[in-house]
């Protein structure tokens, strides 16, 4: 049933540290390569070497700049998957059942063989999270890895996604939201995790660390040992090079 | 978001539809016979090919008999199981009418209501998106029942009913285009929101994430036919209600005059209906710094 369920016993999620993650996209790599080849329909490329290659992917790496006045513009790597929301709204307009959230762990996926592949869900979500397969017709999205998380034949090690397992920076964590002492509830509670368009109302379980402010190198109010090295040259040359450049300017 | 022919005819062809059956349903006109069989047929062509129409877009169609199970909670199921409850009612009283001269009063009025919530239904399926600020206002669902009542008095030859509506239904046109110019600003929507990167300053994009259009951007990041949109929007008005009202109240009725009316109507439809996918905006598109 595509009812909500009121509360589930865990919320597995992640927690993405934007001030670690490098943008080397290997946790699309990684989740590519497992979900393709595992749960559900494989993820299919398509022209995949031709001008305009499209595919299917459940975890996209975007890259922004922020930059307020005055100071240095600074680059953000943002992995992007499903938030596995508590009020998912995807789940509730699907017609046909396929799409659920797990009421034992909190998990959202889609049930292939229901899917009619009509895109209702894609739209609702705020985030991006669903992708349309072209060539099964059917919605794909993050599992969480849900054939990985409890999967006893595999090393305990390998038991989380297959994008946390992978991140060569450790800027992904993967836990229990609902335990107060799990590491991911107290990632976000010690480094402020935040949700992305809350004002969706979608009560997203993923949380994202901001980035950490950077070092302050105007030295303002405090003694920096290097600045005096650091000064800015001189910005009118001396010299014949001052006098031609004068001599020009007068011309 | 991206506006796919196959629900730009679902949604125009079928409120068209249920719309003549609302006023069919009501017995305007009182029709047996011949008669009722043409417009019957016209009124189940219209819906039955609008509900066909929406079928196309899917991915897997086979299974479109599941689309009826979760009415509980899905618009879309909704619409369905709303859209096949009218049609088997309706089909009912329309026999009567036309095989054995029996007006099925009851099973008429049912139809009409039932015609009415279906449309209401399909205009809930884009109403309850917050993610599409511009689908996401009171008066969506407004608008598509007024265009389903003008359209269906319209085709049902109600004139002086189809002049009034067809007014009525141009001014709310008018005000959704503006309310909805307003609404993703009103809802507060941002990259800054959407990455969480307010407070480090000014967000934009740097660098995509593929290199090429995704799925994702092909469906809502619809922004390449919004160029004409202040253009089709004044054909929009002047061929949805203004020049039907005219023929029909200024020039001696005929058959003919009747379809032009009609004919002026469906352009003004398509192009509104083509306008409210094509000018929506989708808050994903925020992720990539387009809208």
């Amino acid at each position: 049933m595509t009812a909500l369920p009121q509360t589930t016993e865990k919320k597995l999620g992640l927690v993405i540290d934007l001030d670690t993650c490098v943008g080397c996209h290997a946790c699309v790599i990684n989740c590519k390569e497992w979900n393709t080849s595992n749960y559900g329909a494989p993820l299919s490329d398509i022209d995949a070497y031709g001008a305009e290659p499209v595919g299917t992917f459940l975890n996209r790496v975007h890259t922004y700049e922020a930059k307020s006045e005055g100071c240095n513009a600074q680059t953000v790597h943002f992995p992007k998957s499903c938030l596995h929301c508590e009020d998912a709204p995807c789940v509730t307009v699907c017609p046909t059942g396929a799409s659920y959230k797990r009421a034992e762990d909190g998990i959202v996926l889609v049930n292939e063989d229901s899917c009619i592949g009509c895109g209702l869900c894609a739209w609702a979500c705020p985030y991006g999270a669903r992708e349309l397969d072209k060539l099964e017709g059917v919605m794909k999205k993050c599992t969480l890895c849900v054939d990985r998380i409890y999967n006893e034949n595999i090393p305990e090690v390998d038991r989380v996604p297959a994008c946390v397992r992978t991140c060569p920076a450790g800027a992904r964590h993967f836990g229990d939201f609902a335990d107060p002492d799990s590491n991911v509830s107290i990632l976000t509670a010690e480094r402020g995790g935040m949700e992305l368009m809350p004002e969706q109302g979608t009560k997203p379980v993923n949380r994202y660390l901001p980035p950490r402010p950077k070092t302050d190198i105007t030295g303002e109010g405090k003694i920096d040992l290097l600045a005096p090295y650091l000064e800015p040259m001189q910005e009118q040359a001396g010299g014949f090079l001052g006098w031609l450049d004068k001599a020009l300017e007068k011309i | 978001m991206h506006p796919a022919p196959s629900v730009i005819i679902f949604t125009s062809l079928s409120g068209l539809g249920f719309g003549l059956m609302f006023f069919l349903g009501l017995g305007m006109p009182e029709v047996t016979g011949w008669t009722a069989f043409w417009f019957f047929f016209i009124a189940y062509a219209l819906s039955v090919g609008g509900l066909i129409a929406s079928t196309l877009h899917l991915g897997n169609p086979q299974r479109a008999i599941k689309a009826f199970s979760q009415w509980r909670t899905s618009w879309l199921s909704r619409e369905g199981v709303s859209a096949v409850a009218t049609l088997l009612v309706m089909a009912a009283y329309a026999i009567g009418l036309i095989f054995f001269d029996t007006n099925l009063q009851i099973a008429g009025w049912v139809g009409a209501v039932l015609s009415l919530l279906t449309v209401f239904t399909t205009s809930k399926i884009y109403n309850q998106l917050k993610t599409v600020p511009r689908w996401n206002m009171p008066l969506t669902p407004v608008l598509f029942l007024t265009y389903s009542l003008a359209g269906g008095a319209l085709l049902a030859g109600q004139i002086t009913m189809a002049a009034i509506l067809l007014l009525v239904l141009t001014a709310l046109q008018l005000a959704a285009w503006q309310m909805g110019d307003k609404a993703f600003a009103n809802a507060g929507h941002t990259i800054e929101t959407a990455t969480g990167l307010g407070k480090l300053g000014k967000v934009r994009q740097l660098e995509s994430p593929h290199s090429s259009p995704n799925y994702l951007m092909k469906e809502m990041v619809h922004i390449v036919g919004r160029k004409h949109a202040l253009k089709l929007r004044a054909i929009s008005t002047m061929t949805l209600g203004l020049f039907p009202v005219a023929v029909l109240l200024f020039l001696p009725f005929s058959h003919a005059l009747a379809l032009i009316a009609v004919a002026s109507h469906l352009i003004g439809l398509f192009t509104a209906r083509w306008l409210f996918f094509a000018e929506a905006e989708h808050v994903v598109g925020l992720y990539y710094d387009k809208r």
